[in-house]
């Protein structure tokens, strides 16, 4: 008989987020996470290549809003997303410890860092477009302006180590812009992932923005590669397997997308990051308006 | 479980003293006056509602895939009557729309036509213009389309103008207000007139379909009366709704109308099609239809000649889907034409 005090623990298996709902996989599967120690933690969802399908048409149709509003406005619902992740500190430090193998002091750093990324990257909205911008001299009575535009659907390999940092690194420069994201969260170790998708869902951010798939890459990167609707590939996850990179840039040509190249091994995330990884996901556009007289 | 519901004594009886082929007038007895289609009409079976969803819906999960899924998408974008019925309409859209009818994917010559290009009664002159002889029909909604409230002499001017200008096919609106009403004759004389109405002078005559607009009908037992009404009165098609109408063809309105031209060639041996219009928008969706025709009514209906959509956005999630399957690799919206 077991005791009264006792009770079973609710085992989680959570779930894909995809144009802010919290769907299952298509295919049925889902898959065994374990800790650092290699303890059981949950299951989660094994994303099969529709999910990736259904995850770029909620991009898709969250893009014209995102885009549409004002920098201001992304700034501000940015810096909401940060507050809801202060708020949800011992959840993450504990997805993050058991994720990365971490003591709760690393772990609480870790996360530190990644709310302060996310409110430099919230910062960035209403800047970028002054720093890289321009009003061009040319040769005739022409205001000639350069601007800085979203270019459309980017599909993200995220980190496989860094499991928060490295994510939020990788996700806010890419929307604060006004591109729409479909993120693909380390195989590994995804629950920080999962539980960033819990903050998305209650913050202001459109459902469709940013849209994560958890699951092993081969079944969804290389439909990503080569999905025709998606302008944009950051393979930053893929760090140091360059067969595998090399084979989803040559996927990715086919519509001309725009891809990030992984590097050598995986970046120190504590750095600060720079403007490249904006910069890297916008499109120049200008325009000559003639001047009155 | 629905099937072979319609059983009805009375029309055994009238068909046996029927030798002509005609279907009006196999029914002349039937279609005498209000009295004698209301006992007809009301005498048909009710619909089991509960059932026909349920069937509707469990049709709705076959899995369609690969080879079979090919041929689907072939043979539904065959039967696509290409649609643009706006206000706003221009000569230029038209013709732009004609265009892609004779060659969806211009970048797939093994891409099939459409079956139709579906217009209001003015533009029938652009789109005759542009399509020639390429196969691909002209039909044109007339009858004061989409309402139908008009006089009658109105509505007949307006099949003949668009006859006149080159329609291969005329859909034209039933009075709903008639037919709610009870008022059946006039309905069956409006159709009977309007069909005579699509008589071209060499003797040849242009297809009519008749739309019912199901979303104001209210019941299926509506549905199945008006489908009977509008068969007996010799509509060459019966066609769901205007697409103008919330809602518009649905999955169970269909069925109800797959097994009225089921049963009516079951008795006179005459074929009549089926068009669900409105509402149908992806891949998946026509092909729940298409599952539905061939177990419902049988695959003699899987031919453009006998089962239509009424779409517009319907085709290019079709070739997106064709695209998908012939290079296995996910297409997007950029990459076909907006219309």
């Amino acid at each position: 008989m077991t005791p009264p005090d006792s009770r079973i623990e609710v085992r989680k298996t959570y779930k894909l987020y995809i144009g802010g709902q919290f769907p299952r996989s298509e295919s049925g599967h889902s898959y065994v996470v374990d800790d650092a120690k290699g303890r059981f933690v949950a299951n989660a969802a094994l994303a099969s290549r529709k999910d990736a399908r259904d995850a770029v048409q909620a991009a898709r149709a969250a893009f014209g809003g995102w885009s549409g509003k004002t920098a201001y406005n992304r700034a501000q619902i940015l810096y909401r997303v940060a507050e809801i992740m202060e708020d949800r500190r011992p959840q993450f430090v504990e997805a993050v410890r058991q994720s990365e193998g971490l003591t709760p002091t690393q772990a609480g750093k870790a996360l530190d860092a990644s709310i302060d990324r996310l409110v430099w990257y919230a910062g960035w909205a209403d800047k970028i477009t002054q720093v890289t911008g321009n009003a061009n001299p040319v040769a005739g009575p022409f205001f000639n302006l350069s601007t800085p535009e979203p270019t459309g659907v980017v599909a993200v390999v995220a980190p496989q180590q860094s499991s928060l940092l490295g994510l939020v690194s990788v996700v806010a420069p890419v929307v604060v812009t006004g591109n729409t994201a479909v993120v693909l969260a380390s195989p590994g170790r995804p629950l920080p992932a999962v539980t960033f998708s819990e903050v998305l869902a209650t913050s202001d951010v459109p459902g469709g923005v940013v849209n994560i798939l958890t699951g092993k890459h081969s079944n969804t990167a290389p439909t990503l590669a080569s999905h025709m609707d998606v302008n944009a590939i950051d393979l930053t996850g893929l760090a140091g397997d360059s067969a595998q990179a090399a084979a989803l840039e040559e996927s990715a040509a086919d519509n001309l997308k725009r891809v990030l190249r992984p590097p050598a091994t995986e970046p120190d995330w504590t750095l600060e990051p720079g403007i490249g990884r904006m910069t890297t996901f916008l499109e120049t556009k200008t325009v000559w308006h003639p001047i009155g007289v | 479980m629905l099937d072979r519901v319609t059983s009805s004594a009375t029309i055994d009886n009238k068909m046996a003293s029927a030798a002509s082929t005609q279907p009006s007038a196999q029914f002349a007895d039937i279609t005498r006056n209000d009295d004698t289609l209301r006992r007809f009409l009301h005498g048909l079976p009710g619909v089991d509602q509960v059932g026909a969803e349920a069937r509707a819906a469990s049709l709705g999960t076959r899995s369609i895939k690969t080879t079979a899924k090919a041929w689907a998408i072939d043979l539904a974008i065959r039967m696509v009557d290409l649609t643009t019925l706006e206000g706003q309409d221009t000569p230029g859209k038209v013709r732009a729309l004609s265009a892609k009818a004779m060659h969806p994917d211009p970048a797939d010559s093994t891409c099939p036509a459409t079956a139709a290009v579906c217009v209001y009664p003015d533009m029938v002159g652009v789109a005759k213009e542009v399509l020639g002889n390429s196969g691909v029909n002209v039909a044109a909604v007339a009858t004061a389309f989409p309402s139908g409230r008009a006089a009658l002499d109105i509505k007949l001017a307006d099949t003949q103008d668009a006859v006149q200008a080159g329609a291969d096919e005329v859909d034209m609106v039933i009075d709903r207000g008639a037919f709610l009403s009870g008022r059946y004759k006039q309905v069956y004389d409006e159709i009977v007139a309007v069909r005579e109405a699509c008589a071209r002078p060499d003797g040849s005559s242009a297809h009519l379909k008749v739309i019912f607009e199901t979303g104001e009908l209210q019941t299926y037992d509506n549905v199945r009366r008006a489908s009977w009404l509008a068969m007996m009165a010799g509509g060459h098609f019966i066609k769901t709704s205007t697409g103008k109408v919330q809602p518009a063809a649905t999955l169970p309105v269909t069925l109800v109308m797959l097994e009225a031209v089921r049963d009516f060639r079951e008795q006179t041996g005459v074929q009549i099609g089926v068009k669900p219009a409105g509402g149908i928008r992806t891949s998946k969706d026509a092909i729940k239809y298409l599952v539905m025709v061939n177990e419902i009514a049988g695959d003699d209906w899987l031919d453009p000649d006998w089962f239509r959509f009424g779409a517009s956005t319907l085709l290019n999630d079709l070739l997106m889907q064709r695209t998908k399957l012939t290079t296995g690799v996910y297409s997007g919206p950029d990459y076909f034409t907006l219309d």
